[in-house]
Protein backbone atom coordinates (compact mmCIF):
# COMPACT_ATOMS: atom_id res chain seq x y z
CA UNK A 1 0.00 0.00 0.00
CA UNK A 2 1.38 3.53 -1.04
CA UNK A 3 2.76 5.23 2.16
CA UNK A 4 0.71 8.55 3.62
CA UNK A 5 2.33 11.93 2.84
CA UNK A 6 -0.43 13.94 4.64
CA UNK A 7 -2.13 12.72 7.09
CA UNK A 8 -5.02 14.79 8.83
CA UNK A 9 -6.74 13.33 11.96
CA UNK A 10 -10.21 15.25 13.46
CA UNK A 11 -8.89 18.69 12.03
CA UNK A 12 -10.53 22.00 13.19
CA UNK A 13 -9.88 25.21 12.05
CA UNK A 14 -11.37 28.69 13.43
CA UNK A 15 -10.49 32.38 12.80
CA UNK A 16 -12.10 33.77 15.94
CA UNK A 17 -15.00 32.85 16.06
CA UNK A 18 -15.72 31.47 12.85
CA UNK A 19 -15.73 27.79 11.86
CA UNK A 20 -13.37 27.17 8.76
CA UNK A 21 -12.81 24.00 9.19
CA UNK A 22 -14.82 21.19 10.65
CA UNK A 23 -13.63 17.58 11.12
CA UNK A 24 -11.64 17.11 8.69
CA UNK A 25 -9.89 13.62 7.91
CA UNK A 26 -7.99 13.50 4.91
CA UNK A 27 -4.66 11.71 3.29
CA UNK A 28 -2.43 12.22 0.28
CA UNK A 29 -1.08 9.29 -0.19
CA UNK A 30 2.23 8.26 -2.79
CA UNK A 31 1.44 8.86 -6.18
CA UNK A 32 -1.76 10.50 -5.60
CA UNK A 33 -3.43 13.36 -8.64
CA UNK A 34 -6.09 14.84 -6.30
CA UNK A 35 -8.84 17.61 -7.18
CA UNK A 36 -9.51 20.11 -4.39
CA UNK A 37 -12.71 21.79 -5.16
CA UNK A 38 -15.45 23.22 -2.97
CA UNK A 39 -17.36 26.96 -2.94
CA UNK A 40 -15.26 29.86 -2.04
CA UNK A 41 -14.96 30.73 1.48
CA UNK A 42 -15.40 26.65 1.85
CA UNK A 43 -11.56 26.81 3.55
CA UNK A 44 -9.79 24.89 0.68
CA UNK A 45 -6.78 27.59 1.16
CA UNK A 46 -6.78 26.64 4.50
CA UNK A 47 -6.24 23.35 4.10
CA UNK A 48 -3.87 24.03 2.19
CA UNK A 49 -1.85 26.73 4.66
CA UNK A 50 -2.48 23.99 7.21
CA UNK A 51 -0.56 21.39 5.37
CA UNK A 52 1.99 23.93 4.36
CA UNK A 53 2.23 24.87 8.31
CA UNK A 54 1.78 28.10 7.43
CA UNK A 55 -1.04 27.48 9.96
CA UNK A 56 -1.57 25.51 13.06
CA UNK A 57 -5.43 23.64 13.44
CA UNK A 58 -7.39 24.87 16.41
CA UNK A 59 -7.60 21.01 17.50
CA UNK A 60 -6.99 17.96 15.91
CA UNK A 61 -3.44 16.42 14.45
CA UNK A 62 -1.51 16.76 10.99
CA UNK A 63 1.39 14.23 10.31
CA UNK A 64 3.86 14.52 7.60
CA UNK A 65 5.66 11.07 6.09
CA UNK A 66 4.35 9.77 9.31
CA UNK A 67 5.71 12.48 12.07
CA UNK A 68 3.80 15.53 13.51
CA UNK A 69 4.13 18.48 11.56
CA UNK A 70 5.18 20.41 13.79
CA UNK A 71 8.51 18.39 13.96
CA UNK A 72 8.63 18.20 10.55
CA UNK A 73 11.46 20.14 9.48
CA UNK A 74 12.01 19.63 5.69
CA UNK A 75 10.76 22.32 4.01
CA UNK A 76 11.17 21.19 0.82
CA UNK A 77 9.47 17.96 0.38
CA UNK A 78 6.41 19.69 -0.45
CA UNK A 79 6.68 22.21 -3.26
CA UNK A 80 3.62 25.22 -3.60
CA UNK A 81 2.81 27.17 -6.24
CA UNK A 82 0.25 29.61 -4.89
CA UNK A 83 -2.34 31.83 -6.71
CA UNK A 84 -0.51 34.80 -5.94
CA UNK A 85 2.22 33.31 -7.76
CA UNK A 86 0.38 35.28 -11.08
CA UNK A 87 -0.12 38.28 -9.31
CA UNK A 88 4.06 39.39 -8.24
CA UNK A 89 5.22 42.61 -9.46
CA UNK A 90 5.82 42.03 -13.08
CA UNK A 91 8.21 44.51 -13.57
CA UNK A 92 10.33 42.91 -11.07
CA UNK A 93 13.98 42.66 -12.42
CA UNK A 94 14.48 38.42 -11.99
CA UNK A 95 15.47 36.17 -14.72
CA UNK A 96 14.12 32.73 -15.00
CA UNK A 97 17.01 31.20 -13.67
CA UNK A 98 16.66 33.42 -10.68
CA UNK A 99 13.21 33.04 -9.86
CA UNK A 100 13.43 29.22 -9.82
CA UNK A 101 16.95 28.99 -8.17
CA UNK A 102 14.61 30.71 -5.22
CA UNK A 103 13.14 27.57 -4.94
CA UNK A 104 16.42 26.14 -3.00
CA UNK A 105 16.71 28.86 -0.18
CA UNK A 106 15.07 26.47 2.05
CA UNK A 107 17.55 23.67 1.23
CA UNK A 108 20.26 25.68 1.06
CA UNK A 109 20.04 27.57 4.43
CA UNK A 110 21.95 30.66 5.69
CA UNK A 111 24.80 31.74 3.93
CA UNK A 112 25.01 28.53 1.46
CA UNK A 113 25.67 29.38 -2.42
CA UNK A 114 24.52 27.37 -5.36
CA UNK A 115 27.09 24.48 -5.78
CA UNK A 116 27.82 22.95 -9.64
CA UNK A 117 25.02 20.51 -9.02
CA UNK A 118 22.23 22.96 -8.11
CA UNK A 119 22.72 25.30 -10.90
CA UNK A 120 22.68 21.99 -13.23
CA UNK A 121 19.60 20.79 -11.04
CA UNK A 122 18.26 24.76 -11.84
CA UNK A 123 18.67 23.82 -15.45
CA UNK A 124 17.23 21.03 -15.77
CA UNK A 125 14.12 21.63 -13.94
CA UNK A 126 13.67 24.76 -16.42
CA UNK A 127 14.08 22.22 -18.82
CA UNK A 128 11.66 20.02 -17.74
CA UNK A 129 8.86 22.45 -17.80
CA UNK A 130 9.97 23.11 -21.58
CA UNK A 131 11.31 26.69 -20.74
CA UNK A 132 15.42 26.82 -21.52
CA UNK A 133 15.10 28.69 -24.37
CA UNK A 134 14.22 31.61 -22.28
CA UNK A 135 16.52 30.80 -18.61
CA UNK A 136 17.91 34.07 -19.15
CA UNK A 137 14.93 36.11 -19.54
CA UNK A 138 13.40 38.67 -17.36
CA UNK A 139 10.01 36.53 -15.63
CA UNK A 140 8.04 39.41 -16.41
CA UNK A 141 8.40 39.91 -20.17
CA UNK A 142 6.65 36.15 -20.15
CA UNK A 143 2.86 35.31 -21.10
CA UNK A 144 0.97 34.11 -18.40
CA UNK A 145 1.65 30.47 -19.21
CA UNK A 146 4.59 30.53 -19.26
CA UNK A 147 5.24 32.10 -15.96
CA UNK A 148 2.84 29.36 -14.37
CA UNK A 149 5.68 26.83 -15.29
CA UNK A 150 8.49 28.83 -14.13
CA UNK A 151 6.53 28.57 -10.91
CA UNK A 152 6.11 25.36 -11.30
CA UNK A 153 10.14 24.81 -11.82
CA UNK A 154 10.51 26.73 -8.48
CA UNK A 155 8.30 24.70 -6.72
CA UNK A 156 10.12 21.03 -8.28
CA UNK A 157 13.52 22.18 -8.02
CA UNK A 158 13.67 21.13 -4.51
CA UNK A 159 13.07 17.78 -5.59
CA UNK A 160 9.15 17.40 -3.65
CA UNK A 161 7.12 14.60 -3.34
CA UNK A 162 3.89 16.61 -3.24
CA UNK A 163 2.99 19.37 -5.34
CA UNK A 164 0.22 21.49 -4.18
CA UNK A 165 -1.05 23.99 -6.83
CA UNK A 166 -3.20 26.82 -5.28
CA UNK A 167 -6.04 27.78 -8.63
CA UNK A 168 -2.96 27.86 -11.07
CA UNK A 169 -4.71 27.90 -14.17
CA UNK A 170 -6.06 31.23 -13.42
CA UNK A 171 -4.72 33.77 -15.99
CA UNK A 172 -3.67 30.96 -18.72
CA UNK A 173 -5.70 30.65 -22.00
CA UNK A 174 -7.92 27.14 -22.96
CA UNK A 175 -4.81 25.90 -25.21
CA UNK A 176 -1.95 26.49 -22.65
CA UNK A 177 -4.54 25.09 -19.85
CA UNK A 178 -3.95 21.60 -21.66
CA UNK A 179 -0.41 21.78 -22.01
CA UNK A 180 -0.14 22.53 -18.41
CA UNK A 181 -2.11 19.30 -17.24
CA UNK A 182 0.08 17.13 -19.25
CA UNK A 183 2.83 18.29 -17.92
CA UNK A 184 1.25 17.71 -14.39
CA UNK A 185 0.48 14.35 -15.92
CA UNK A 186 4.31 14.28 -16.89
CA UNK A 187 5.17 14.82 -13.23
CA UNK A 188 2.45 12.56 -11.49
CA UNK A 189 3.62 9.54 -13.57
CA UNK A 190 7.70 10.47 -12.05
CA UNK A 191 6.05 9.68 -9.07
CA UNK A 192 5.46 13.29 -7.87
CA UNK A 193 1.69 13.44 -6.03
CA UNK A 194 -0.60 16.14 -6.57
CA UNK A 195 -3.20 18.07 -4.40
CA UNK A 196 -4.86 20.66 -7.20
CA UNK A 197 -7.34 23.48 -5.97
CA UNK A 198 -9.80 24.90 -8.76
CA UNK A 199 -12.64 26.19 -9.45
CA UNK A 200 -12.92 24.64 -12.80
CA UNK A 201 -15.10 21.26 -11.29
CA UNK A 202 -14.80 20.08 -15.73
CA UNK A 203 -10.91 20.14 -15.81
CA UNK A 204 -10.31 18.43 -12.96
CA UNK A 205 -12.95 15.47 -12.97
CA UNK A 206 -11.51 15.18 -16.60
CA UNK A 207 -7.69 14.50 -15.68
CA UNK A 208 -7.64 14.37 -11.48
CA UNK A 209 -7.48 10.53 -9.83
CA UNK A 210 -9.46 11.65 -7.02
CA UNK A 211 -11.59 14.49 -6.48
CA UNK A 212 -12.40 16.15 -3.13
CA UNK A 213 -15.07 18.32 -2.06
CA UNK A 214 -14.70 20.47 0.62
CA UNK A 215 -17.15 22.91 2.25
CA UNK A 216 -16.40 23.42 5.83
CA UNK A 217 -16.73 19.15 5.99
CA UNK A 218 -15.35 17.13 3.64
CA UNK A 219 -18.52 16.48 1.71
CA UNK A 220 -16.88 14.00 -0.77
CA UNK A 221 -14.12 12.09 -1.65
CA UNK A 222 -13.68 9.82 -4.20
CA UNK A 223 -13.57 9.08 -7.96
CA UNK A 224 -13.97 11.73 -10.37
CA UNK A 225 -16.42 9.76 -12.85
CA UNK A 226 -18.34 9.52 -9.00
CA UNK A 227 -18.33 12.83 -8.54
CA UNK A 228 -18.97 13.65 -12.13
CA UNK A 229 -22.31 11.85 -11.71
CA UNK A 230 -23.78 13.04 -8.66
CA UNK A 231 -26.72 15.14 -9.47
CA UNK A 232 -26.73 18.95 -9.35
CA UNK A 233 -28.96 18.71 -6.64
CA UNK A 234 -27.02 17.09 -4.82
CA UNK A 235 -23.52 19.29 -5.70
CA UNK A 236 -25.61 22.45 -4.55
CA UNK A 237 -26.12 20.63 -1.46
CA UNK A 238 -22.44 20.48 -0.96
CA UNK A 239 -21.92 23.67 -2.24
CA UNK A 240 -24.54 24.96 -0.31
CA UNK A 241 -26.14 26.89 -3.14
CA UNK A 242 -27.39 26.47 -6.40
CA UNK A 243 -24.86 25.15 -8.74
CA UNK A 244 -24.45 26.36 -12.57
CA UNK A 245 -21.72 23.80 -13.27
CA UNK A 246 -19.62 24.80 -16.42
CA UNK A 247 -19.05 21.50 -18.44
CA UNK A 248 -16.06 20.89 -20.96
CA UNK A 249 -16.25 19.16 -23.96
CA UNK A 250 -13.06 17.23 -24.16
CA UNK B 1 41.71 68.32 -12.15
CA UNK B 2 41.91 65.43 -9.85
CA UNK B 3 45.32 66.40 -8.06
CA UNK B 4 43.64 68.51 -5.76
CA UNK B 5 41.64 65.75 -4.13
CA UNK B 6 44.72 63.96 -3.41
CA UNK B 7 46.74 66.48 -2.40
CA UNK B 8 44.19 67.44 0.46
CA UNK B 9 43.35 65.07 3.04
CA UNK B 10 39.45 66.95 3.54
CA UNK B 11 39.32 66.20 0.07
CA UNK B 12 40.44 62.48 0.00
CA UNK B 13 38.28 61.83 2.80
CA UNK B 14 35.00 63.45 0.68
CA UNK B 15 36.65 60.83 -2.43
CA UNK B 16 36.66 57.63 -0.48
CA UNK B 17 33.41 58.42 1.22
CA UNK B 18 31.94 58.98 -2.06
CA UNK B 19 33.46 55.80 -3.61
CA UNK B 20 32.24 53.84 -0.93
CA UNK B 21 28.76 55.21 -0.71
CA UNK B 22 28.28 54.90 -4.70
CA UNK B 23 28.25 51.25 -3.81
CA UNK B 24 26.35 50.86 -0.61
CA UNK B 25 23.75 53.11 -1.59
CA UNK B 26 22.63 51.68 -4.92
CA UNK B 27 23.27 47.86 -3.67
CA UNK B 28 20.87 48.31 -0.58
CA UNK B 29 18.62 50.64 -2.93
CA UNK B 30 17.88 47.34 -5.38
CA UNK B 31 16.25 45.82 -2.77
CA UNK B 32 14.17 49.05 -1.54
CA UNK B 33 13.28 49.48 -4.77
CA UNK B 34 12.23 46.57 -6.05
CA UNK B 35 10.36 46.36 -2.48
CA UNK B 36 8.17 49.68 -3.77
CA UNK B 37 10.08 51.03 -0.05
CA UNK B 38 11.67 53.80 -1.87
CA UNK B 39 9.87 56.72 0.31
CA UNK B 40 11.24 54.68 3.32
CA UNK B 41 14.29 56.31 2.25
CA UNK B 42 13.22 59.80 2.78
CA UNK B 43 11.43 59.56 5.74
CA UNK B 44 14.34 58.35 7.51
CA UNK B 45 16.58 60.91 6.06
CA UNK B 46 14.37 63.59 7.72
CA UNK B 47 14.48 61.54 11.30
CA UNK B 48 18.08 61.71 10.42
CA UNK B 49 18.11 65.41 10.31
CA UNK B 50 16.31 65.90 13.54
CA UNK B 51 19.19 63.96 14.83
CA UNK B 52 21.78 65.79 12.86
CA UNK B 53 20.27 69.14 14.37
CA UNK B 54 19.70 67.51 17.69
CA UNK B 55 23.63 67.13 17.56
CA UNK B 56 24.65 70.65 16.54
CA UNK B 57 21.65 71.88 19.40
CA UNK B 58 24.18 69.76 22.18
CA UNK B 59 27.20 71.26 20.64
CA UNK B 60 26.18 74.85 20.74
CA UNK B 61 24.79 74.53 24.26
CA UNK B 62 27.44 72.03 25.84
CA UNK B 63 30.10 73.48 24.09
CA UNK B 64 31.89 69.99 24.18
CA UNK B 65 31.94 67.39 21.36
CA UNK B 66 30.06 64.49 23.29
CA UNK B 67 28.02 62.93 20.50
CA UNK B 68 29.24 64.54 16.94
CA UNK B 69 25.78 65.04 14.55
CA UNK B 70 27.13 62.34 12.46
CA UNK B 71 26.49 60.06 15.39
CA UNK B 72 23.15 61.80 16.49
CA UNK B 73 21.65 61.46 13.06
CA UNK B 74 22.74 57.67 13.48
CA UNK B 75 21.11 57.36 16.41
CA UNK B 76 18.05 58.95 15.03
CA UNK B 77 17.64 57.30 12.08
CA UNK B 78 17.99 53.87 13.08
CA UNK B 79 15.29 54.77 16.08
CA UNK B 80 13.38 56.52 13.07
CA UNK B 81 13.43 52.54 11.20
CA UNK B 82 12.58 50.55 14.15
CA UNK B 83 9.48 53.00 15.03
CA UNK B 84 8.37 52.32 11.34
CA UNK B 85 8.51 48.63 11.72
CA UNK B 86 6.41 49.25 14.41
CA UNK B 87 3.92 51.17 12.75
CA UNK B 88 3.69 49.51 9.72
CA UNK B 89 2.57 46.34 12.08
CA UNK B 90 0.01 48.62 13.71
CA UNK B 91 -1.17 49.89 10.20
CA UNK B 92 -1.11 46.27 8.65
CA UNK B 93 -3.50 47.48 5.84
CA UNK B 94 -1.91 51.10 5.55
CA UNK B 95 1.20 50.37 5.54
CA UNK B 96 2.86 53.38 3.48
CA UNK B 97 1.08 55.17 6.28
CA UNK B 98 4.08 54.84 8.34
CA UNK B 99 6.03 56.56 6.12
CA UNK B 100 4.50 59.88 6.72
CA UNK B 101 4.01 59.39 10.15
CA UNK B 102 7.89 59.39 10.60
CA UNK B 103 8.73 62.18 8.08
CA UNK B 104 6.61 64.61 9.51
CA UNK B 105 7.67 63.51 13.22
CA UNK B 106 11.36 64.26 11.84
CA UNK B 107 10.63 67.91 9.88
CA UNK B 108 8.92 68.86 13.44
CA UNK B 109 11.42 67.59 16.18
CA UNK B 110 14.29 69.35 12.99
CA UNK B 111 12.33 72.70 13.18
CA UNK B 112 11.90 72.49 17.09
CA UNK B 113 16.14 71.47 17.67
CA UNK B 114 17.22 74.09 15.28
CA UNK B 115 15.49 76.67 16.44
CA UNK B 116 15.85 76.12 20.23
CA UNK B 117 19.89 76.79 18.60
CA UNK B 118 18.61 79.61 17.15
CA UNK B 119 18.14 79.12 13.27
CA UNK B 120 20.84 77.72 10.37
CA UNK B 121 24.23 77.91 10.50
CA UNK B 122 26.32 77.12 7.32
CA UNK B 123 27.06 73.72 8.88
CA UNK B 124 23.57 73.15 8.83
CA UNK B 125 23.49 74.20 5.49
CA UNK B 126 26.27 71.81 4.45
CA UNK B 127 23.52 68.86 6.14
CA UNK B 128 21.12 69.33 4.30
CA UNK B 129 22.96 69.78 0.36
CA UNK B 130 26.12 67.70 1.22
CA UNK B 131 29.43 69.19 1.23
CA UNK B 132 32.77 68.32 -0.63
CA UNK B 133 34.77 69.40 2.73
CA UNK B 134 32.90 68.31 5.75
CA UNK B 135 34.02 64.38 6.04
CA UNK B 136 36.78 63.92 9.02
CA UNK B 137 39.21 60.82 9.14
CA UNK B 138 36.86 59.73 11.86
CA UNK B 139 33.66 59.96 9.71
CA UNK B 140 35.10 58.32 6.94
CA UNK B 141 36.21 55.68 9.69
CA UNK B 142 32.49 55.18 10.62
CA UNK B 143 31.55 55.20 6.93
CA UNK B 144 33.73 52.39 6.27
CA UNK B 145 32.63 50.29 9.25
CA UNK B 146 29.16 50.82 8.35
CA UNK B 147 29.89 50.08 4.40
CA UNK B 148 31.85 46.58 5.77
CA UNK B 149 28.52 45.60 7.86
CA UNK B 150 26.43 46.63 5.13
CA UNK B 151 28.42 44.50 2.52
CA UNK B 152 28.59 41.35 4.95
CA UNK B 153 25.04 41.30 6.07
CA UNK B 154 23.71 41.56 2.19
CA UNK B 155 26.26 39.02 1.21
CA UNK B 156 24.53 36.41 4.12
CA UNK B 157 21.22 37.38 3.82
CA UNK B 158 20.94 37.62 -0.44
CA UNK B 159 18.86 34.47 -1.18
CA UNK B 160 16.66 35.48 1.58
CA UNK B 161 16.59 39.13 0.79
CA UNK B 162 16.08 38.51 -2.46
CA UNK B 163 13.29 35.86 -1.93
CA UNK B 164 11.29 38.39 0.49
CA UNK B 165 11.37 41.04 -2.08
CA UNK B 166 9.57 38.82 -4.95
CA UNK B 167 7.03 37.09 -2.99
CA UNK B 168 6.59 37.37 0.55
CA UNK B 169 4.33 34.38 0.94
CA UNK B 170 6.43 32.12 -0.57
CA UNK B 171 9.51 33.49 1.31
CA UNK B 172 7.25 32.22 4.90
CA UNK B 173 6.28 28.55 3.29
CA UNK B 174 9.72 27.99 2.85
CA UNK B 175 10.14 29.15 6.85
CA UNK B 176 12.14 32.07 6.18
CA UNK B 177 11.64 34.51 9.33
CA UNK B 178 10.23 37.19 7.27
CA UNK B 179 9.77 39.59 10.13
CA UNK B 180 13.67 38.77 11.12
CA UNK B 181 15.27 39.99 7.61
CA UNK B 182 12.84 42.65 7.01
CA UNK B 183 13.87 44.20 10.29
CA UNK B 184 17.55 43.46 9.20
CA UNK B 185 17.22 45.63 6.23
CA UNK B 186 15.35 48.87 7.68
CA UNK B 187 18.37 48.15 9.67
CA UNK B 188 20.65 48.65 7.02
CA UNK B 189 18.72 51.59 4.82
CA UNK B 190 18.86 53.62 8.18
CA UNK B 191 22.79 52.89 8.16
CA UNK B 192 23.64 53.79 4.58
CA UNK B 193 21.41 57.07 5.04
CA UNK B 194 23.36 58.21 7.75
CA UNK B 195 26.36 57.17 5.82
CA UNK B 196 25.59 59.26 3.03
CA UNK B 197 24.27 61.98 4.27
CA UNK B 198 27.74 63.91 4.62
CA UNK B 199 27.94 63.82 0.78
CA UNK B 200 24.94 63.81 -0.85
CA UNK B 201 22.55 65.74 2.22
CA UNK B 202 19.94 64.62 3.71
CA UNK B 203 17.25 66.14 0.87
CA UNK B 204 18.94 63.94 -1.21
CA UNK B 205 20.15 60.98 -0.06
CA UNK B 206 16.76 58.93 -1.23
CA UNK B 207 17.44 59.98 -4.63
CA UNK B 208 21.31 58.29 -4.34
CA UNK B 209 19.38 54.57 -3.55
CA UNK B 210 16.99 55.01 -6.13
CA UNK B 211 17.35 56.88 -9.47
CA UNK B 212 21.07 54.48 -9.98
CA UNK B 213 18.14 52.01 -9.79
CA UNK B 214 15.32 53.15 -11.65
CA UNK B 215 17.86 53.38 -14.80
CA UNK B 216 19.53 50.47 -14.77
CA UNK B 217 16.12 48.52 -14.02
CA UNK B 218 15.39 49.54 -17.21
CA UNK B 219 18.55 47.76 -19.47
CA UNK B 220 19.34 44.80 -17.05
CA UNK B 221 18.51 41.65 -17.30
CA UNK B 222 17.84 40.05 -13.94
CA UNK B 223 18.55 41.12 -10.24
CA UNK B 224 21.97 40.72 -10.00
CA UNK B 225 23.04 42.71 -13.00
CA UNK B 226 20.20 45.59 -11.87
CA UNK B 227 22.50 45.44 -8.49
CA UNK B 228 25.57 45.91 -11.13
CA UNK B 229 24.63 47.99 -12.90
CA UNK B 230 23.09 50.43 -10.43
CA UNK B 231 26.33 50.70 -8.73
CA UNK B 232 27.80 51.75 -11.64
CA UNK B 233 25.30 54.51 -12.35
CA UNK B 234 25.99 55.89 -8.38
CA UNK B 235 29.70 55.92 -9.07
CA UNK B 236 29.87 57.63 -11.92
CA UNK B 237 27.44 60.05 -10.51
CA UNK B 238 28.87 60.70 -7.01
CA UNK B 239 32.50 60.99 -8.74
CA UNK B 240 31.45 63.17 -11.66
CA UNK B 241 29.46 65.08 -8.80
CA UNK B 242 32.16 65.15 -6.52
CA UNK B 243 34.39 66.84 -8.91
CA UNK B 244 32.28 69.45 -10.84
CA UNK B 245 30.60 70.57 -7.47
CA UNK B 246 33.78 71.27 -6.14
CA UNK B 247 35.00 73.42 -9.60
CA UNK B 248 31.99 75.11 -9.69
CA UNK B 249 31.64 75.32 -5.90
CA UNK B 250 27.83 74.02 -5.43
CA UNK B 251 26.83 71.56 -2.64
CA UNK B 252 27.48 68.06 -4.36
CA UNK B 253 24.16 66.77 -3.57
CA UNK B 254 22.90 69.06 -6.15
CA UNK B 255 25.68 68.08 -9.02
CA UNK B 256 25.26 64.40 -7.66
CA UNK B 257 21.74 64.39 -8.63
CA UNK B 258 21.49 65.91 -11.74
CA UNK B 259 24.23 63.81 -13.35
CA UNK B 260 21.81 60.85 -12.30
CA UNK B 261 18.56 62.48 -13.71
CA UNK B 262 20.73 62.86 -16.75
CA UNK B 263 22.05 59.49 -16.82
CA UNK B 264 18.46 58.67 -16.06
CA UNK B 265 17.04 60.29 -19.12
CA UNK B 266 19.83 59.51 -21.65
CA UNK B 267 18.90 56.11 -20.50
CA UNK B 268 15.61 55.84 -21.33
CA UNK B 269 16.27 57.48 -24.32
CA UNK B 270 19.18 55.20 -25.60
CA UNK B 271 16.50 52.43 -25.32
CA UNK B 272 13.55 53.83 -26.42
CA UNK B 273 15.55 54.06 -29.95
CA UNK B 274 17.12 50.46 -29.37
CA UNK B 275 13.73 49.07 -29.00
CA UNK B 276 12.49 50.69 -31.73
CA UNK B 277 15.62 49.43 -33.91
CA UNK B 278 14.87 46.10 -32.89
CA UNK B 279 11.31 46.01 -33.72
CA UNK B 280 12.10 47.43 -37.52
CA UNK B 281 14.78 45.01 -37.84
CA UNK B 282 12.27 42.17 -37.23
CA UNK B 283 9.85 43.82 -39.31
CA UNK B 284 11.83 44.22 -42.39
CA UNK B 285 13.42 40.64 -41.86
CA UNK B 286 9.78 39.35 -42.20
CA UNK B 287 8.62 41.06 -44.99
CA UNK B 288 12.35 39.63 -46.48
CA UNK B 289 11.55 36.05 -45.91
CA UNK B 290 7.97 36.73 -46.98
Amino acid sequence: MAKAIVNMEHVHFRYGHRKALDDIQFQIKEGDFIGLVGPNGGGKTTLIKLILGIEKPTSGSIEIFGQPIEKFKQKNVIGYVSQKANSFNKGFPATVYEVVAMGLTAKLGIMKRLTRQDKMKIKETVAKVGMLDYLYDNIGDLSGGQQQRIFIARALVSDPQLLILDEPTVGVDAENVEKFFDLLHELNQQGISLLLVTHDIGTMTHHAQQVVCLNKTLHFHGNPNTFSSLSKEQLSEYYGHPLNLVTHQH
Amino acid sequence: MLANFFEYEFLRNTFLTGIIIGIIAPLLGTFIVVRRLSLIADALSHVTLAGIAFGLLLEKKTGAVLLTPFYSGLGFSVIGSLFIERLRRVYAAFQELAIPIIMSAGVGLSVIFISIANGFNTDLYSYLFGSVSAVSRQDLMSIGVIALIVCVVIFVYYKELFLLSFDEEHASVTGINAKTIHFIFILLTALVIAASIRIVGVLLVSSLMTLPVASSIRIAKGFKQTIIYAIIYGEVAVIAGLISGYYLEIPPGGTIVMILILLLIITITVKKIATAFVIRKHRLHDEVSE
